[in-house]
């Protein structure tokens, strides 16, 4: 497993898909600002019947499920002891830091109070009764960890780089404004280089045991994002308030994490203009219909024990979303049970979507959909609030692009004709996807 | 090597499932909290109430600074000439509404925090900024503590807590019994000092209970035969009695259990004594170091098949 399985994307870094995201980015950067300066109403519809809005529902709740990527990778790798997909997880985990930091992030964004949070590192003030605690404690820990699990990447460049943009940079301002270079410069970056050196391999030996910690952590914090609306039992919608909140969470994490790395997969190979890893990805997809019909059954059977199944299907507001949900994730799975649709990266491209949008509109039927908090409250996000958000997925996608080309993250082409397919993909990308439909 | 997984991953997803499902149990077996009579609360009587304010008034004098309450100006009144909260806000810890339903029936009533046996908002907090008080019942806040995420508003089935939204540094505002203004001072809440008619007692809840089924007794017909707040969601300090159904008041029917002993034993349940996740990480290390091992024998050697193979699945 070693570090050669990995390669930098070499390519331009200032696209024109750049500029549009950092444009959103810095939108949502302005008005995060606005929010400290004038207070959360000014920016936000959230309201004290509706005290969480999209930020939570979807930053959040919603954003680490479509993080877990990296979580479903590292079950299936070092658990499931499938190690052919090893080149796969560093993408996936590159993914999954920004999803996890970024919705820490929106946490602090939408707390009113962010200067307390020390508080969750005073043993008195701990409150292990609250989801919410778990929670935080969980996502912090698990952030951490991802980083860890990222460092090898930044290491790897350290330990090779030239330090030439640096240089260049430094003799432009020398020629410039006659600023000299640092003195022992050189030694001070070679110096860099040994801790690198130094500290890789031995990172590299207790690894493992991070990995299996960043297992560990997601199963616990994704299980009690479910747990945190089991209290709102009068507000929940009874369509999705039940004691299996956890469970239906947790699994419900997995199939998107297992969807998601199908989708970003496909999205990173078309947008970098490399070959599609269609026999990896029809494997993953193989396991994503078995965990989507353990989660279908437990939401049926559960609908049944508790006599919910006519509201499932009296066809108002709350059983359209429901059915919607239902009808998402199970049509997503259908299409996955055949070998053939597998094989096609058209049809994994939109069973995966299916999958992942159901799975996703779960979370935001618990969170504010299926959320009722009595008679006079309604809540629509303003666009304020919906550009923060934006502005904060944009950084996220902003992230990954740049990233991927400085840092080896991304799979290596082994063979020939995997390069040639990148040839043959950059002259005449029209043509390979009729190669790929055919 | 290539299919054991499976299996593994099912042991996995089955011992989460059953740790859940374990937390489902222990929910139903372990006994329910203890109500405590001793401690205190407010007797609100709909049928004495006559809308004066005076309590409304009082309370935003007493404790505007300390807890950090405002006059709230309504859209006609250019001058601010009067506090006119439109319901419980960031400015407003109790509230008097009038319910009308026709000429002839109609009722007031007041909101405030409910100073609930087991506050789901106290569940809930994950710094400990919302307390309840062993000896009194009293449900405080502490705005040192609170993070400002919000979760007691989502917990409260009464939506009592109220978040500052217009402001840059806000906090939650919710009625505390006056527990650090005029109960020091004059052993009595500000609202019930003030009420000109009687309409709130203050007191234990025992005695207030006793008060409650008296009036009951003594004057069948006149009342709702239903003191609210003594079995909903558990008991609550804040007691009712009304000539209306309470529902219509605004008050939510609810169920006899404190919703915080169903959450709060399912999560007991997963992280009793962090054995759950202790062990679930001994056991995936464990299966991950054997694979680790059993990869690296064949490491090479599967590498170089992979590789052809995943070669000729393109070429194809």
């Amino acid at each position: 497993m070693g570090h050669d399985e990995y390669q930098r994307h070499d390519a331009k870094i200032l696209t024109p898909s750049f500029i549009v995201l950092l444009t959103l980015t810095l939108i949502g950067f302005g008005l995060i600002a606005l929010r400290f300066i004038k207070g959360i109403g000014a920016v936000s519809n959230m309201s004290d019947g509706y005290p969480w809005g999209i930020w939570i529902t979807y930053d959040v709740a919603t954003g680490t499920a479509i993080a877990c990527g990296g979580y479903a990778m590292a079950i299936l790798i070092y658990i499931r002891n499938h190690m052919h997909y090893h080149p796969m997880i560093r993408s996936a985990i590159l993914t999954s830091m920004f999803g996890y930091g970024l919705a820490g992030f929106s946490v602090m964004v939408d707390v009113g109070r962010p200067w307390n949070s020390y508080n969750f590192f005073i043993p008195s003030k701990w409150q292990a009764n609250s989801a919410m605690f778990e929670v935080a404690l969980c996502v912090m820990a698990y952030t951490t960890v991802l980083l860890l699990e990222f460092l090898p990447a930044v290491l790897t460049t350290l330990e090779k780089t030239e330090w030439k943009t640096l240089q260049f940079m430094l003799d432009k301002l020398h020629q410039r404004t006659g600023i000299k270079r640092p003195e022992r410069l050189d030694e001070r970056l070679e110096s860099v280089k040994e801790v690198a050196a130094w500290l890789k391999p031995r990172l590299d030996k207790v690894l493992i045991f991070v990995i299996v910690l960043g297992i560990t952590l997601p199963t616990m914090h994704q299980s009690s994002l479910g747990s945190l609306l089991l209290i709102a039992s009068t507000k929940v919608h009874p369509l999705w308030h039940t004691g299996f909140l956890p469970l239906l969470f947790l699994i419900n994490c997995m199939f998107i994490g297992y969807s998601i790395a199908i989708l970003e997969s496909v999205i990173s190979c078309y947008a970098f203009k490399r070959p599609f890893e269609t026999k990896e990805l029809s494997g993953l997809a193989r396991i994503v219909p078995w965990l989507t019909v353990i989660w279908l059954t437990v939401v049926i059977g559960d609908l049944a024990w508790r006599g919910q199944l006519m509201a499932a299907l009296s066809f108002d507001f709350y059983s359209r979303f429901f059915l919607l949900e239902f009808c998402l994730v199970a049509g997503g799975s259908l299409l996955l049970f055949s070998g053939r649709k597998r094989e096609s990266i058209r049809w994994l491209f939109a069973s995966a979507a299916l999958i992942v949008l159901g799975g996703a509109l779960y979370r935001f039927n618990v969170y504010l959909i299926g959320f009722n908090p009595g008679k006079g409250w309604h809540y629509f996000p303003s666009l304020a609030e919906l550009l923060i958000t934006v502005g904060i997925v944009a950084f996220e996608i902003l992230g990954y692009q740049v990233l991927v080309k400085i840092l080896p993250v991304l799979p290596k082409l082994h063979t020939r004709q995997q390069l040639d397919a990148v040839a043959v993909h950059v002259d005449t990308p029209a043509e390979h996807v009729a190669a790929e439909k055919a | 090597m290539k299919k054991p997984s499976r299996r593994d991953f099912l042991k996995i997803m089955g011992a989460s499932g059953a740790a859940l499902l374990a937390g489902r149990a222990g929910a139903e077996a372990s006994e329910s909290h203890a109500v405590n009579n001793d401690t205190l609360g407010m007797l609100y009587d709909a049928t004495k109430c006559v809308g004066c304010k005076a309590c409304m008034s009082a309370c935003k004098k007493v404790n505007s600074d300390y807890g950090s309450l405002a006059f709230e100006r309504a859209k006609f009144d250019s001058d601010g000439l009067w506090d006119a909260p439109e319901d419980l806000s960031g400015s407003t810890r109790t509230l008097i509404k009038l319910f009308k339903e026709s000429d002839k029936q109609w009722s007031y009533v007041k909101y405030s925090c409910m100073h609930c046996q087991k506050p789901s908002c106290v569940s809930v907090c994950p710094v400990s900024a919302m307390t309840r008080d062993k000896i009194t019942g009293t449900v405080d806040y502490n705005k040192d503590a609170c993070i400002g995420c919000r979760y007691c508003q989502i917990a409260c089935a009464f939506n009592i807590p109220k978040f500052q939204w217009d402001k840059a540094i806000p906090q939650i505002v919710k009625c505390d019994l006056c527990k650090n203004t005029n109960l020091v001072k004059k052993g009595i809440t500000a609202c019930a000092e003030v009420c000109p008619v009687g309409a709130i007692n203050f007191g234990k809840r025992k005695d207030l209970l006793e008060e409650a089924n008296k009036r009951l007794r003594e004057n069948p017909g006149k009342y709702i035969n239903h003191i609210y707040g003594e079995k909903e969601v558990g008991g609550t300090n804040h007691l009712y009695l009304s000539a209306m159904q309470f529902n219509k008041l605004g008050l939510p029917v609810l169920a006899n259990d404190a919703p915080a002993e169903f959450s709060e034993k399912i999560q007991h349940t997963i992280y009793k004594g962090f054995i759950a996740p202790v062990a679930l990480y001994g056991t995936l290390c464990f299966v991950a170091l054997k694979n680790i091992k059993k990869g690296h024998g064949q490491a090479d050697g599967k590498h170089s098949e992979t590789d052809e193979k995943g070669a000729s699945d393109h070429g194809a």
